[in-house]
């Protein structure tokens, strides 16, 4: 096997030497802002999520591609992220589930990568520093430095536009029926939606009297990348569904939601991404253990008549909020997990019940 | 919910004796909970009967009960103490069935004592079986088909229900005891008759065998408000068929992706729901069919574990401090994470890090036993390494077992697998034994694909391409040399694990060579930090271990630093004990005002918890690795005396002005036979004759002079590794073909020409003596105690019991002993411990031995005597002398009458009896024999006014309940037939019936005594021993053998006592003693006293006259 040296330069001039993996990227560079993910497992998830749109992902666990990858744990039909660092890429998979492995997959979809970087170096970097544009690849160090310095990073950058799907489509046939905005929607999320309603997907940029046109019992707000203020136009839209209809938002959707409130947004220094984060729900003060994937949050008290409902235990930033005359709410992490911990599924019937409280019971069950 | 001010008062129960399945984990973890407790305000109450323990230090309970784990003996301490509550999740499973045994005899309720952590609800659903069972599939998991049987006739149709293989486990007993697969009728009849007398509740579970499905453990923590976390997964490299403490484990998971990790998270916190562990840690295992994905639950344990134990150790995340809090009521949103001091412990630690547990067994000391791994634990220890990657932390481990091994092979015990060919090797390596990875590795190296060997041994194919990537490596650093190696190759090969011993064997050149062109090319280790979040947070705990990346994260401090190097990997001869002396010198060394640095590699223990030293560093204990931790940190002095045998092989590695204490001079002197015996001569102590041998021909030369019976040992090994008496030429020409043999494979206490073995005339009938003293650089030595052997010298005084003080020596003998031992310590020009044994004959002292250095009986003596030694050795290794300790009230002050040790004036009055704890039921087919080789794996102390009372305590702490009456059965070789003759007429004093084998009975009848029972040879007609025994008619055999001999009559009695569970002496001198302890027992009513009273009248009061 031949090695492929290459390295990763950050904007501060920072390199980390390894070797590359994956895709051949064009000139041999390839760049977006860097950031890191914690999580044990998961790893084919968090490099299809389209959330990481514009971000080179490191893992802090050292052995990734252990058990391979298959088309059932693609968050996405393809990744929208700009490239992988790790620090050990498995040579053989190993899984009853695995079709492909993970260097297969990334060269498939086009990614590079860099193996042998000390990520714990890296990631305690970020954490000091904060996340920062970088590149990597097999060019020479002084060319990689040259493309970190031209990355823009991801603050006020528009990346829903990238990664919004062009024509609604529909999923699942449950009894409900609920609109979804694809700000960038992970296959997990229309998964757990499909249990409970038939789902409209529309494009993120679909304007708020088509989907009450449409007679939704309730409107989702998906996650997506990057800087919510630079979502421009979907305030707006939400604003005119507020009342109209519940409404659910994740992560994206929980800081767009936010913001069509009156809310402000900022940016977290190096943003949380991995499987352990513990939230307190303040109705009953049990802890969930979420999975968490954002690096903007909404700012404390900037949102007018919401109640804080989740709140993170690691930094207290907010991590649900509910407006309860409007029917609407949402969260800044991740209840459908994929990848991650199933603590928070719950969210998704509390949108099911909400609903269920607007609309004569389908099931012809009581409401509450 | 803030903690409970409802009670005030909490009683723990420690886990017993070091026993293989239980061992110093539950030290560990008892430790934490009494520190916990006792920061929260609680009044904490402690019993445990093993004095080697950190946690019976009275400095960690309000009051330390040293009695035997033993439900009647509980109830008088609760009588007297009357805890509001009874915490029994971090004992072990001793701790748990005490505690169930008192609730269901309804002590609890009487004396009004609450379960916390667990209540027994929730301890039997998830120790029975069946109910456990039952219990998963009605919340909808799976389980393997099983069924209960208490008869054999259940048993055999269970059997054709499920349909074989099956494995078989009797209910209620822990580590697997007893477990086994049936693959045919035969095996199945065996393994379900064995299964159903061993369980105490005759009962066994029959259940379908998932052996070669992949074995998956999680940590699981649950707190009041329900709040569910997972501490950690774990990942066994040996497929299901070997416990899982016999398994080479890994943290976290590797194989399983994120749905299917999820679900079993998912099943993990239903399972602790279920049961009803409403706080506190338990673990869950499961099993998945590579093949499908199949889950199923194999068990879960409702307390604390030794998975926890290494769980803790593996992610930073203290589980038994955390669920020690827990249980008094805090919740997990309410207890500060430790290491990140930020952020809650209400999360799941990540790691950046691969964690590899290996297990360590003592096949060698049990011939006759298979050495084959399966659902029985066996392994007497473990060691952990951390390393970025799983080859990384592979080959750490292997070093750091210290069998001889400087990796996974490339060293020479490589060559041991040259003779077979493909064919025999995998085939081998289908079985699992502790050669397997080498024989993995092996296999991979001659060609053999990954795939064939998976197909054979069902391990993992990413597990065995790892370690094909090691292999691979190997054979290009074949091709080079080391002045060769740029950094990026020297790199390449460190982030393998490959370790400077194994490039020198690679390249023919010695360690120091390799490590000196290693750092020529620049390359060294850097040191990262354990943080429990992937560095996603600062971390305030210094808990590091080394790897080959950019960065190192550990910057020295400028205080004065003393390194501790600890024990390694528990083994027979070096436990428990040294992690003791290492922990104390940590806390002494720090209370004066030192930065400790502990380097150790056992998960199991308190030294390696990152609270108990300013750094801990996670490592093997090799030269490479310690001169590595030297070199970073730079300290002032390195403390080798205190780890036992390992960090005193170190000592002549590491540059000589950093060893603090005796010198490696010092050391060495009392190690080369020749220089310490005219040592002996020169202080005109008398020696038993004998002389060093480095042959056949030279021993034959040396027992020409000296006579038979001779001891025959090999220097430089503790717990008499391969120690013997042999009787004639035969048997000495097979012990040194033996010792020759190990010498070639490098193997320890092999005789080489630097390592000659001793022989030495065997003092038969000698009473043996064992001293603990300390010296300090002034030249005062302190005599801790003096230790009256049970059994006679031939026993190794690890297995033999002892008495503190000594109860047939006259104080003249005393005298001279104490004085031969501080010439000794002044001619060794000890700085520190030193531990003297000597052999009395006919009131003549002999010197048998001294080692400058602590001894397994140091802790015995601390509890036994409330004198801090291991304390006070480790300041007086830094320079203080026992004067200033007076003055600082280190130790006490025993006045200007101080007695030379306690008891010398009368002033103990009381007397604590150790007693060995052996392994023999795990081994049957090993004689179940006391001799020069010792075989104990724990020990317990029996303490009282009395020494039969001690005594008998002892033994009842050590599992043999000695009978109040019914029949003895003797059975005595000739030498021990005097010392037999007054134990049987004592016992015939106090009413019991004597039975014995013809030769006995003939002695005792001789002397008047009436033989009730006199039995045949075994074979010949009419009752013989075992006949009888099986019959339940002894209730007490005292049989001492005749040497290391072929299976006579004496080996069938001692496993028909084994097999039957009737208590079993295997001396005469401690027949004589138990004779004494029932007739003392008789006067006096069973009395429970905390070891805080006992030192206080020590030291407060004024002796009786």
């Amino acid at each position: 096997m031949s090695v492929r040296p290459a390295a990763l330069v950050l904007a501060d001039g920072s390199v980390f030497h390894g070797e590359a993996i994956g895709a051949d990227a064009p000139g041999g560079i390839s760049a977006g802002e860097v950031v890191f993910n914690t999580t044990l497992t998961g790893y084919q998830e968090v490099l299809s999520d389209p959330s990481y749109a514009g971000q080179v992902v490191t893992f802090t666990y050292p052995h990734i591609g252990n058990y391979g990858t298959t088309p059932d744990d693609d968050e996405a039909a393809a990744p929208f992220c700009r490239g992988v660092i790790v620090r050990d890429l498995a040579r053989r998979r190993s899984n009853w589930r695995s079709t492909e492995d993970l260097d297969g997959w990334l060269r498939r979809h086009g990614l590079a990568g860099v193996a042998g970087v000390d990520t714990r170096r890296l990631t305690r970097h970020i954490r000091d520093a904060g996340a920062m544009p970088g590149a990597f690849g097999t060019a020479p160090v002084e060319a990689l430095a040259e493309a970190a310095a031209a990355e823009p990073g991801t603050a006020g950058v528009d990346l829903v536009a990238l990664v919004t799907s062009d024509a609604p489509y529909v999923v699942g046939s449950g009894p409900r029926r609920v609109v979804a905005y694809d700000f960038g929607i992970k296959q997990t999320i229309l998964d757990h939606l499909a249990t409970i309603a038939t789902v409209e997907v529309v494009p993120a940029s679909t304007p708020a009297a088509d989907v009450l046109a449409r007679n939704p019992d309730g409107v989702f707000l998906s996650n997506g990348p990057g800087d919510p203020a630079a979502v421009t136009g979907a305030p707006q839209t939400i604003r005119a569904l507020l009342g109209e209809v519940p409404v659910f938002g994740i992560c994206l959707g929980h800081q767009l939601l936010a913001t069509a409130l009156g809310g402000a947004t900022f940016k977290l220094p190096f943003g949380h991404h991995g499987g352990n984060h513990p939230v307190r729900r303040l109705a009953d003060g049990t802890v969930e253990i979420t999975s968490q994937n954002h690096n903007f949050a909404v700012v404390e008290d900037s949102v007018p008549g919401a109640e804080v409902t989740h709140r993170n235990l690691n930094d207290g930033t907010i991590e649900g909020l509910a407006v309860r005359e409007l029917r609407a709410f949402s969260v800044q992490h991740h209840p459908e997990a994929g990848p991650g911990p199933h603590d928070a599924a719950y969210l998704f019937d509390e949108f099911a019940a909400l609903m269920d409280a607007n609309r004569p019971d389908p099931n012809g069950k009581g409401t509450n | 919910m803030p903690k409970r001010t409802d009670i005030e008062s909490i009683l723990l129960i420690g886990s017993g004796p070091i026993v293989i399945g239980q061992a110093c984990e539950f030290d560990y973890s008892g430790t934490q909970a009494c520190r916990v407790l006792r920061s929260e305000g609680y009044r904490v109450i402690l019993v445990n009967s093993n004095p080697a323990t950190i946690m019976t230090d009275p400095d960690f309970a309000d009051a330390t009960y040293v009695e035997p784990l033993d439900a009647d003996v509980i109830e008088r301490i609760i009588a007297r103490e009357r805890p509001d509550a009874l915490l029994p999740t971090l004992g072990g499973q001793t701790a748990l069935n005490l505690a169930m045994e008192l609730a269901e005899s309804g002590v609890l309720e009487t004396y009004g004592v609450e379960l916390i952590g667990a209540n027994a609800e929730a301890i039997a659903t998830a120790e029975d079986r069946e109910r456990f069972k039952d219990a998963m599939v009605g919340i909808g998991l799976s389980v393997p088909a099983s069924a209960i049987a208490r008869t054999m006739d259940e048993a055999r149709q269970a059997a054709v229900t499920i349909g074989l293989p099956v494995v078989i486990r009797p209910a209620y007993i822990l580590g697997g005891r007893g477990t086994g697969i049936a693959t045919d009728d035969a095996s199945f009849e065996r393994l379900a008759s064995a299964g159903i007398a061993a369980s105490p509740i005759g009962e066994i579970l029959i259940e379908r065998s998932i052996a070669g499905w992949k074995e998956y453990e999680l940590e699981v923590m649950r707190d009041s408000a329900d709040n569910c976390v997972i501490v950690c997964s774990i990942e066994n490299l040996d497929p299901m068929g070997v416990h899982t403490g016999d398994s080479i484990t890994v943290a976290p998971a590797q194989t399983l992706s994120d749905v299917e990790y999820q679900r079993m998270r998912d099943a993990a916190f239903a399972c602790i729901r279920r049961v009803g562990v409403e706080t506190g840690g338990s673990n869950v295992q499961f099993a998945v069919d590579p093949l499908t994905g199949d889950q199923v639950v194999i068990e879960m344990n409702p307390r604390v574990s030794r998975s926890s134990a290494l769980a803790s150790k593996a992610t930073g995340f203290p589980i038994a401090k955390i669920a020690a809090r827990l249980a008094v009521g805090y919740t997990l949103d309410e207890i500060p994470n430790d290491i990140t001091r930020l952020t809650p412990a209400s999360f799941e630690p990540t790691i950046d890090y691969v964690v590899t547990k290996v297990p360590r067994w003592a096949f060698e000391k049990f011939p006759g036993t298979s050495g084959i791994l399966g659902t029985q634990m066996q392994s007497v220890g473990e060691v952990m390494a951390i390393g970025r990657t799983f080859p990384e932390s592979l080959q750490k481990a292997m070093r750091s077992l210290e069998q001889g091994r400087a990796g996974l092979n490339c060293d020479p015990g490589e060559a041991a697998y040259d003779a077979l060919d493909d064919d025999a090797l995998l085939a081998a390596a289908s079985v699992a034994t502790p050669e397997r990875p080498f024989q993995l590795e092996a296999l991979l190296r001659r060609g053999v694909s990954a795939d064939r060997v998976h197909e054979t041994t069902r391990v993992d194919p990413w597990f065995l391409d790892q370690m094909l990537a090691i292999t691979e490596e190997r054979e290009y650093l074949a091709t080079t040399g080391a002045l060769e190696m740029d950094a990026a190759a020297w790199r390449r090969a460190k982030r393998l694990g490959f370790s400077d011993a194994q490039l020198g064997y690679l390249w023919g050149l010695p360690e120091a060579g390799v490590r000196a062109a290693r750092l020529g090319a620049g390359v060294a280790p850097t040191y990262k930090t354990v943080d429990t979040c992937g560095a996603e947070f600062a971390a305030s705990t210094p808990y590091h271990y080394s790897t080959w990346e950019d960065e190192d994260e550990v910057a020295p401090s400028d205080r004065p630093k003393v390194m501790i190097l600890g024990s390694g990997p528990n083994r027979i001869g070096q436990g428990i004990e040294f992690d003791y002396c290492c922990v104390h010198a940590s806390f002494a060394l720090r209370d004066a005002g030192y930065e400790t640095i502990m380097v150790n590699c056992n998960p199991e223990t308190v030294s390696t918890d990152y609270d108990t030293s300013d750094r801990l560093y996670f490592e093997p204990l090799t030269t490479e690795d310690v001169l590595n931790v030297i070199d970073a940190e730079q300290p002032m002095g390195v403390i080798v005396a205190l780890g036992g045998q390992t960090p005193l092989k170190l000592s002549g590695q590491i540059p000589e002005g950093l060893v603090l204490g005796t010198s490696p001079g010092s050391i060495d002197l009392a190690e080369d036979r020749d220089r310490w015996n005219q040592l002996c001569a020169q202080l005109e102590i008398p020696q038993p004759a004998g002389g060093t041998a480095r042959n056949l021909a030279e021993a034959q030369e040396v027992v020409a002079r000296i006579g038979y019976p001779a001891l025959v040992r090999p220097s430089y090994v503790l717990g008499g590794r391969a120690m013997e008496i042999v009787y004639d030429d035969e048997s000495l020409e097979r012990a040194m073909t033996e010792l020759a043999g190990a010498g070639s494979l490098g193997r320890e206490g092999g005789l080489s020409a630097e390592r000659p073995v001793l022989v030495d005339r065997f003092l038969e009938d000698a009473v043996e003596v064992d001293v603990d003293a300390l010296r300090d650089v002034a030249g005062e030595v302190l005599i801790g105690g003096i230790m009256e052997h049970v059994e006679e010298a031939g026993v190794h005084s690890g297995d033999s019991a002892c008495v503190l003080p000594p109860q047939t020596l006259a104080a003249q003998t005393l005298e001279v002993i104490a004085d031969y031992t501080r010439r000794i310590a002044d001619a060794l020009e000890v700085v520190g411990l030193v531990n003297v044994q000597y052999a009395v004959k006919a009131g003549q002292v002999f010197v048998i031995e001294a080692n400058p250095r602590a001894s397994r009986t140091v802790p015995f003596v601390a509890k036994a005597t409330g004198v801090p030694l291991a304390k006070a050795a480790a300041r007086v290794m830094v320079g203080s002398t026992l004067a200033d300790l007076r003055r600082e009230g280190v130790i006490p002050d025993l006045g200007v009458a101080a007695p030379m040790y306690p008891g010398a004036d009368g002033r103990l009055r009381h007397v604590a009896v150790k007693e060995a704890v052996l392994p023999f039921n795990r081994f049957p087919d090993a004689d179940a024999v006391l001799g020069p080789e010792m075989r104990s794996t724990g020990e317990v102390m029996g303490i009282d006014a009395g020494v039969g009372r001690a005594f008998a305590k002892a033994q009842l702490a050590a599992g043999t309940r000695l009978p109040d009456s019914g029949t003895v059965f003797l059975s005595l070789a000739d030498r021990d037939k005097s010392t037999g003759l007054a134990a049987a007429r004592r016992f015939t004093e106090l009413g019991f019936a004597l039975a014995a084998t013809t030769g006995t009975a003939a002695h005792l009848r001789a002397a008047g005594l009436e033989v009730a029972v006199e039995v045949a040879k075994i074979g010949e007609d009419g009752t013989d021993a075992v006949e009888l025994i099986a019959g339940g008619e002894v209730d007490l055999v005292v049989n001492s053998p005749r040497g290391r001999g072929p299976r006579a009559d004496g080996a069938h009695i001692r496993a028909a006592a084994g097999v039957n569970q009737v208590p079993l002496l295997t001396t005469a001198a401690a027949g004589l003693a138990a004779a004494n302890g029932i007739a003392d027992r008789r006067q006096h009513e069973l009395g429970v006293r905390p070891l805080q009273d006992y030192h206080r009248d020590l030291f407060d009061g004024s002796p009786d006259d």
